[in-house]
């Protein structure tokens, strides 16, 4: 019995890349492509402004003296550039993310109501928990594992390009590339995704109930809700009776139900990864980042995350849509 | 033969409407069953209290199951057919036999394709680019090849034409109805369906108004075409119904003694459309 369960999960979440392949695999995919084709662009047009001008960046082997010169201080600093160029390969891939799973989650059972199908979906045997669970191994399992991936491999392809271009002007690209850390960012990349799928959930969770219960308009009231409520809260100061600032319910209430599921959102809530930083990329270790499982905020937003979703399988089993 | 659906006391209201009143039937084993009213009379709500996608009050029992708390046993042996065009309009062909084939555990995916190869339907197409006929041909195709003990259609060939409508019941009459199985199903073009139904049901205003088998319709009602000379004398007898053709007057009796009827004209059986029209008299004034 388990093991067809598993077999109709499977099938379910397939399903849900069919209907969305668009955003879970064409947008990651044409986002980094277009990145690294601008980043290309941007490389060509230096080098024939460059050689206009006469300007020859290291051609008599300048910049590779410069290298070689380099004290190790020096050293980490190239590699750490290079390591954050292959991250912002990877943002622009996440920003979309965060995007495409914002409105997949608010439309995944909005949209089948709306047009009808949700009949022909309930008309097989499967459970609504299944299927709502399936939409949430979706929007926080597929879409960021496919996102991740890709995000990878554009980074790979971006620290290539910039090596590529500077043996050009005579560097040694082996040298360059084993300052560089790409094992280590793409471990880190992979490791978040645990993180995120947990950070994620009650963002997931709430706009996933929206579209299980909204008659219209989910994005309307998946925004208006919350924000009605801060202002509410922050008007009649109703925070203070529990000794916190109004603020404290934007960040911790109305940001954690809709912008969840941005990837990075948890760095931002947390105004000590920033810090621990100190300009480095250190937060972006796994070490550090994993200090997040010690969050209240993180465990509490599972557990709310949770209910709401145990609201929207509720909601898809008994609204009645007349 | 046994009961695959019961309803005792079946109820359901919405804010300010009673959808079904207190209902009681059955529903016997290989049968087709037509469940017939004017809008807004019940019809959905019953079905969908059937299928479990309402809450409801009173007892229903159907293959034994509660549809409210075992909806997922119960899907197992039950297939419907909503209406048409509820298939998701991104699928593909090839997608919605194979997400079927997987996650149904009686599907016949040998049987599906063998329907689908007798319409011009291709695996790559999607039912967006399909016309309405054709999404009803892949529907069925994929409902019967489903060996389903309940088969519930609710108005399935709604806005389509007559070719397809045609073809729609005549598949599912030669291809998959047998003693085995039981459908039941809602329209409102009762005449094409008349001659396919074993059992007639009319639902008004949230109440069953008749529940029959064909074979008692043809006991229990009759229609006499009477001269005008012995129209007062069949008036006297209290027809359901009155109407007018040729001069002549045409009654609809219910339970009137055969002998009776026959000396005032000649009589046949009414057309179940005739019998829901005199039956429903006065539901919209």
């Amino acid at each position: 019995m388990k093991s067809l369960a598993g077999k109709d999960m499977y099938w379910l979440v397939k399903r849900e890349f069919w209907e969305h392949r668009g955003g879970f695999l064409w947008a990651p995919l044409v986002t980094g492509g277009i990145f690294l084709l601008l980043n290309l662009m941007g490389i060509i047009t230096a080098e024939v402004i460059g050689a206009r001008h006469g300007i020859t960046i290291g051609a008599s082997g300048n910049l590779q003296r410069v290298i070689s010169q380099m004290d190790a201080g020096d050293m980490s600093q190239v590699g750490l550039a290079l390591d954050v160029a292959m991250y912002s390969s990877m943002a622009l891939i996440f920003v979309v993310l965060g995007f495409v799973v914002f409105f997949y989650c608010l439309g995944a059972i909005y949209d089948e109501r709306r047009d009808r199908s949700i009949l022909f979906w309930k008309s097989l045997p499967l459970s609504d928990s299944e299927t709502v669970l399936s939409k949430v191994v979706s929007a926080t399992l597929v879409a960021p594992v496919i996102a991740t991936l890709a995000g990878i491999a554009a980074g790979i392809l971006q620290l290539l390009m910039v090596a590529v271009t500077l043996s050009f002007h005579g560097i040694n690209v082996w040298q360059l590339l084993m300052l560089a850390h790409p094992a280590r960012v793409t471990l880190n990349m992979l490791g978040h995704i645990p993180l995120y799928l947990l950070w994620a959930l009650p963002s997931v969770g709430w706009l996933l109930a929206c579209s299980a219960w909204a008659r219209t308009k989910p994005f309307l009231w998946a925004i208006a809700l919350p924000v009605a409520t801060g202002l509410l809260v922050t008007w009649f100061g109703i925070m203070g009776l529990f000794n916190l600032s109004a603020g404290w319910f934007w960040q911790n209430v109305v940001a954690r139900a809709l912008f969840s599921a941005f990837p990075g959102a948890s760095l931002v809530a947390d105004d000590d990864f920033i810090h621990t930083g100190n300009n480095n990329l250190d937060f972006m270790n796994l070490g550090n980042a994993y200090r997040l499982l010690g969050s209240v905020n993180l465990w509490v937003g599972v557990v709310v995350g949770a209910a709401l979703i145990a609201a929207a399988i509720w909601f898809r089993r008994w609204r009645d849509e007349g | 033969m046994s009961a695959i659906v019961t309803a005792r006391n079946l109820s359901k209201r919405y804010k300010n409407a009673t959808a079904l009143d207190a209902v009681n039937f059955e529903i016997q084993s290989g049968r087709i069953v037509g469940l017939i009213g004017p809008n807004g009379a019940g019809k959905t709500t019953a079905l969908k209290a059937i299928l479990g996608l309402t809450p409801f009050d009173g007892e229903l029992s159907v293959l034994g199951y509660d549809p409210r708390t075992q909806r997922g046993k119960l899907m197992e042996q039950v297939c419907f057919i909503a209406d048409v065009a509820v298939l998701p309009r991104w699928i593909r062909v090839r997608e919605a036999v194979d997400f079927v084939a997987h996650v149904h555990p009686r599907f016949d995916r040998a049987k599906c394709e063998a329907f689908l190869k007798r319409t011009k339907l291709t695996p790559d197409q999607r039912v967006r680019q399909m016309s309405k006929g054709m999404i009803v041909q892949l529907h069925l195709a994929l409902v019967m090849a489903i060996d389903a003990r309940l088969l519930v259609l609710d108005e399935p060939t709604l806005g389509l034409d007559i070719l397809y409508r045609k073809q729609f019941y005549q598949s599912l009459l030669e291809d998959y109805f047998d003693e085995n199985k039981t459908i039941i199903v809602t329209t409102h073009q009762v005449e094409e369906i008349e001659h396919i139904l074993t059992d007639l049901m009319f639902i008004r205003d949230g109440k069953i108004v008749l529940d029959t088998d064909m074979e008692a319709v043809g006991d229990r009602f009759a229609e006499v075409m009477v001269n005008a000379d012995k129209a007062a004398a069949a008036r006297a007898l209290h027809p359901l119904d009155e109407r007018q053709v040729f001069g002549k007057s045409i009654f609809l009796f219910d339970g009137a003694d055969r002998a009776t009827l026959e000396s005032l004209g000649e009589t046949r059986r009414p057309s179940v459309s005739d019998l829901f029209v005199a039956t429903m008299k006065g539901t919209y004034a």
